[in-house]
């Protein structure tokens, strides 16, 4: 397979499109992750965040365009070697995802037992170092129902870690937790990013939270990148888009209503049923 | 006029085309999960943890309802035998009803309704919570992991329930034949060892178990891993397994019993 890319870069999608039934949801849209650094997709829900990670990690597969990951083209792998990739792959799902038939201790060392043949004591040496990594050895035993959000959703981290993966992707990390959840999250997204030697991708919609610890941004509205750059470029920027977004105006570019007809014409149409 | 008549063969031809498209999807489904069985059958401790979810937990409903199913064939049986003068017949009675038919049958209506509305619930409420997903990102297939050992766990756990079920009917029978009633007792028993057959009845009789271990773990598994990914979805699935899953049970044992006793 012809090595394309630049080798700095992990993850390239160019001009890449992509639609639920008609409806598009990504249109001409080009992205570069390059290795070692933590970017955030950023953007109202609904415009196609999620949808990156899901081409990224082969779930989906785009309509046109290149989705390249180490230099592999994600939709030309076959099942066995798009399963090779997502061993070096690490996903935080919105609400964790934690398999709730398995205790803590047994959610870290799945992929373990899955992939590896490794032994008994060095897995419970390996869970206890990831537990340990974000601050819950002491909840091994317990079960996923038995956690709050945020330690659930710490747990979730420590499993996705568990093979110490090149990529790790985060839906929406910060998504309903507490200001001091909100904060571990944050410092344990780069922490663990820099001393894995990992490149992360956040999808989010919390802009204060990821601009503390993000190297670059990219904004994304109705499928396509508006504004990208780094976190200072981001504060300062003055793209009528971006900066309704980063200040959380409520009328702008996005618009406060859904498209609909003229408010006069829906009044009319009840009032000529009544 | 033309125009109603053209919704409703409109409407007519979709509904009949989705369900063809469904079951087309199933019989796939069905081949993956038979193809991923590799890991439920080699890492068979997986398959052994639902056995005894489905199977071991289904025990106590299995064995009340056999015994009071045996219990109230004892009384009918003998209540109709004895206008013949056959009422120590009331062993072969008993023993062929349950192990031909109600054994296998009754067990597994209320398997369907006890393990694989679990199992549906189960799996619907993985995919909801994004736990299929996130196994698939974790390079794991859910159906080799999550499916099949569910599947294989309802078809091994099927015909012993049905065993046990029909078991405890015939020691139901026995009681309220011989014990209550006061039938002869070595009438009940050799009566009973001379007329069944085992390749004819038993043999039939677990064929008949397990041909519905295959189609209720089947569906419910389906349902499962098919389930809209929300509550609605979910509850949804969970009857459609009890309600298809009885009908198949009951239209499958027609064609079987047509198929193994025409004549006999």
């Amino acid at each position: 397979m012809p090595q394309l890319s630049p080798p700095e870069l992990l993850v390239e999608l160019t001009d890449v499109n992509f639609a639920y039934d008609r409806r598009p949801i990504l249109t001409g849209f080009s992205m570069r992750i390059p290795r070692g650094k933590v970017v955030a997709i950023m953007g109202i829900s609904g415009g196609g965040k999620t949808t990156t990670l899901r081409l990224i990690g082969g779930q989906l597969k785009a309509s046109s365009g290149r989705v390249r990951v180490n230099g592999l083209d994600v939709a030309s792998l076959d099942s066995d070697e798009l399963y090779g990739l997502r061993r070096r792959m690490g996903m935080l799902f919105q609400f964790g995802a934690l398999f709730t038939d398995m205790s803590v201790y047994e959610n870290v060392a799945f992929q373990m037992r899955e992939h590896t043949e490794l032994p008994d004591d060095m897995i419970h040496d390996l869970v206890m170092m990831k537990l340990e990594a974000v601050g819950l050895r002491g909840v091994a035993d317990l079960m996923p129902s038995e956690l709050s959000g945020g330690m659930a959703r710490r747990v979730a981290l420590a499993r996705a870690i568990a093979l110490d993966p090149m990529l790790m992707m985060y839906d929406e990390p910060f998504a309903g937790l507490d200001p001091i959840s909100l904060s571990i999250i944050g410092d344990l997204i780069r922490n663990l990013n820099d001393a894995l030697g990992a490149s992360s991708i956040i999808v989010t919609h919390d802009v204060q939270e990821s601009l503390k610890i993000v190297d670059y941004v990219y904004f994304v509205s109705e499928g396509k990148i508006v504004a990208e750059g780094t976190a200072d470029d981001i504060r300062n920027s003055d793209a009528p888009y971006v900066h309704q977004f980063v200040w959380g105006e409520a009328d702008g570019p996005v618009a406060f209503h859904y498209p609909s007809r003229a408010y006069g014409e829906d009044i009319h149409a009840v009032a000529g049923h009544a | 006029m033309l125009e109603r008549t053209q919704t409703a063969l409109r409407w007519l031809g979709k509904g009949v085309n989705d369900r063809i498209w469904r079951l087309g999807f199933a019989s796939r489904f069905f081949l993956m999960t038979v193809l991923h069985s590799g890991t439920a059958l080699r890492r068979f401790f997986l398959t052994v943890r639902e056995i005894y979810f489905t199977g071991t937990l289904s025990l106590v409903i299995i064995m009340v309802s056999g015994l009071f199913v045996g219990m109230v064939l004892g009384l009918q049986g003998y209540d109709t035998l004895q206008r013949y003068g056959s009422s120590e017949a009331l062993g072969v009675l008993v023993a062929l009803s349950l192990v031909r038919e109600l054994g296998p049958v009754v067990a597994a209506l209320l398997f369907a309704s006890r393990a694989g509305s679990a199992i549906t619930a189960e799996i619907g409420l993985m995919k909801a919570t994004e736990q299929l997903s996130a196994m698939e990102m974790m390079a794991v297939n859910p159906i080799a992991r999550v499916v099949a050992p569910r599947f294989w766990a309802g078809v091994i756990s099927m015909p012993l329930l049905a065993a046990l079920f029909s078991a405890m009917g015939v020691f139901g029978g026995y009681l309220v034949g011989v014990k209550l009633i006061g039938v002869d007792e070595g009438s009940f028993w050799s009566q009973m060892q001379a007329a069944v057959d085992f390749r004819e009845d038993i043999v039939n009789g677990v064929i008949k178990s397990f041909v519905f271990g295959v189609i209720v773990s089947w569906i419910a598994v389906f349902e499962g891993y098919d389930a809209e990914p929300t509550a609605e979805g979910v509850s949804g699935a969970t009857t459609r397994t009890v309600v298809t899953s009885s009908l198949a049970i009951l239209a499958a044992d027609f064609i079987l019993t047509a198929l193994m006793f025409r004549g006999a």
